[in-house]
């Protein structure tokens, strides 16, 4: 079981992890410890791997800073659900090898604290109060996902995924 | 079947029939890489097992968002990234102090109108005020268009905003994307392409304004429609399909106010007359230019900001700061009591510069008023044009500039006292330094080149 941390609309890569925080002002080692350290005081010490954020619309807004994406990779995050997300948050997860997964559901049924199951072959996230349905990943991203990023797919077929 | 303008570019560059909602593989005219991700960027490279990037010829590097170094970590990184543009052979490259990223990319000439461009910075989407697809991109879609020469896109619908009537003095094209900002809202244009109509004849800098402050409405992309620099084929056909029309009619424009901490919490500046303030920045990519920079000499020359208020310039790029200099804009803001900082991203993103104590107050001509933006989480930061700007510096409040533009000498001077006295005991009145040849050299500057090309 992974705990859910909720967050609501238009969380941006600030609060993230803020700009005076980036990996090449604190150094590579220690970014990731600064991980919500505004918004949500306690994150970086508390999180476990496998968790899960959920969030509203617009979830990832704002700069294009990858590290954002990083720090929640090496804290393990096990994926994001959320009622929509930023578009280049977006392909930052699915290039580091996170799910992103679109849910009008999951803030109705998970609270902040809840312990959930994200399974991603049955598309549902399970909560206590009840599942959230996860809309389906395009083929391409799923592919990419599948090989954990996007360096490692073009590691293994020197190429992106079809298109068609 | 009738296409976009994105439509249009992604069929050209795909060598396909291209439209909203397929997925392309693009090749890419250039990429953009900057300092703040150079890190990530090396290391996607080396992870991808690529030694080289695929065309030393097409990629710009610039060091900007932390610039000049503010720590030893970030020197050391600056370090790296120089060893890495010499070793790799990329001569288009911009050391600390030569500009923003975004403003060298357009003034410079390496956007080629009708390509797509991959930028590791959020407001790569300013290429499209000649005409580029720039799209913004982390820094693993960075490595791989570096790798391979490639991205892959998913066509955007368009939103297209059309531009009706000429704005009123002291109303800028600032105001104009911030009333659309206010419109779609932050999200209001998430994964689509902006398409701006009626502002293909602006200066290159107003299209900058338009295309960059695009990404805060989630745009992948934000194109001007009829620039100088546009190929023939480049126009969206007429009867192209859009996911929403906006039409903006600048003539009744007001002077626009971005309320922290969003940017599309947007009040027309009644509303925020009299809101005090203890810093202002002046810059970004987004109004660093000289006409920015003039406009606020126009308000600014031969007064003295408020004691109790820092006001700091930072040019967007060499160019921009050498011809301030040269007819006298940046001697009039210095003398006003300016900082002026060297070209580049400055406080915008709080890593260098003046960055923001908790509860201060500042009004920045940037783009983004987040929580902790430009320093601590406990700022407030209050977004508009250069002439809010500098009127607020002079103040100490935010106000409307347009009386001050129209004012006698005595009615301005009657205006700033009354602001100054209804504002809050703040801060602490400096003392300027400089001494009297100071003052005559701005009263040659008043009368000089400057003075006639106001506005």
């Amino acid at each position: 079981m992974a705990r859910a941390w909720v967050f609501g609309d238009d969380l941006d890569t600030d609060q993230i992890v803020p700009g005076r925080y980036a990996p090449f002002m604190v150094g590579q080692d220690k970014f990731h410890t600064y991980a919500f350290c505004d918004a949500r005081p306690g994150f970086a010490k508390e999180v476990r791997p496998g968790d899960v954020l959920v969030g509203g619309e617009n979830f990832g807004c704002g700069s294009s800073r990858e590290y954002a994406v990083a720090a929640l990779k090496k804290h393990g995050i096990g994926g994001i659900v959320a009622k929509s997300f930023a578009r280049i948050f977006f392909r930052n997860c699915i290039n580091l090898g996170i799910p992103v997964l679109e849910s009008v559901e999951a803030l109705a049924v998970v609270h902040d604290g809840d312990e959930v199951t994200l399974d991603l072959g049955a598309g549902l996230l399970r909560g206590l109060a009840g599942n959230a349905r996860l809309r389906p990943l395009a083929p391409f991203a799923q592919e990419i996902l599948a090989a954990g990023g996007v360096v490692a797919y073009l590691r293994e077929h020197g190429d992106f995924p079809p298109v068609t | 079947m009738p296409k976009t303008l994105a439509e249009k570019i992604l069929s050209r560059v795909a060598s396909r029939d291209a439209k909203a909602g397929d997925l392309v593989i693009a090749p890419v005219s250039r990429v953009m890489v900057h300092d703040s991700v150079i890190d990530a960027v090396i290391a996607g490279l080396r992870d991808l097992g690529k030694e080289r990037v695929w065309d030393t010829t097409k990629v710009a590097v610039f060091v900007d968002h932390a610039a000049p170094a503010p720590t030893p970590v970030v020197a050391d990184s600056h370090r790296v990234l120089r060893e890495w543009v010499r070793t790799q052979g990329i001569a288009t490259f911009y050391d600390a102090g030569e500009g923003v990223c975004h403003q060298i990319m357009v003034e410079e000439g390496y956007c080629e109108p009708g390509t797509v461009i991959v930028g590791s910075d959020s407001h790569s989407n300013s290429y499209g005020a000649v005409g580029a697809f720039g799209a913004g991109m982390g820094a693993t879609d960075v490595a791989v268009a570096l790798a391979l020469g490639r991205t892959w896109l998913r066509v955007p619908e368009s939103i297209k905003v059309t531009f009706t009537g000429r704005p009123r003095k002291g109303v800028t094209m600032k105001d104009a994307i911030m009333r659309v900002v206010r419109e779609i809202g932050t999200d209001g244009a998430r994964y689509a392409c902006v398409e701006f109509h009626g502002a293909g004849s602006l200066p290159q800098g107003d299209r900058i304004t338009l295309a960059g402050m695009t990404t805060e409405m989630g745009a992948k992309a934000g194109i001007v429609v009829a620039t100088p620099e546009a190929p023939d084929w480049l126009f969206p056909d007429r009867s192209a399909t859009y996911a929403k029309e906006v039409t903006v009619d600048l003539s009744t424009l007001e002077p626009q106010i971005a309320v922290p901490p969003r940017v599309d919490q947007v009040v027309d500046v009644s509303a925020a007359v009299g809101q005090p303030v203890d810093v202002v920045f002046l810059g970004s990519c987004t109004n660093g230019r000289l006409v920015d920079m003039r406009q606020a000499a126009a308000v600014l020359r031969g007064r003295r900001i408020s004691p109790q208020v820092r006001l700091e310039v930072v040019p967007s790029s060499r160019r921009q700061f050498e011809d301030a200099m040269a007819d006298g804009t940046l001697l009039a803001l210095s003398a006003a009591g300016a900082v002026i900082g060297s070209s580049g991203c400055g406080p915008c993103l709080g890593r260098t510069g003046g960055v923001l104590a908790g509860q201060e107050i500042c009004l920045s001509t940037a783009n983004r008023n987040y929580r902790g933006r430009m320093g601590s989480p406990d700022a407030s930061i209050f977004i508009g044009s250069p002439y809010v700007a500098a009127v607020a510096a002079l103040t100490g409040v935010i106000d409307d500039p347009r009386p001050y533009l129209e004012a006698t000498d005595d009615e301005f001077d009657e205006l700033v006292a009354r602001r100054r006295s209804e504002r809050a005991g703040r801060g602490a009145a400096s003392v300027r330094s400089g001494d009297r040849a100071r003052e005559l050299m701005v009263s040659a500057a008043r009368v000089g080149v400057a003075a006639e090309i106001d506005d």
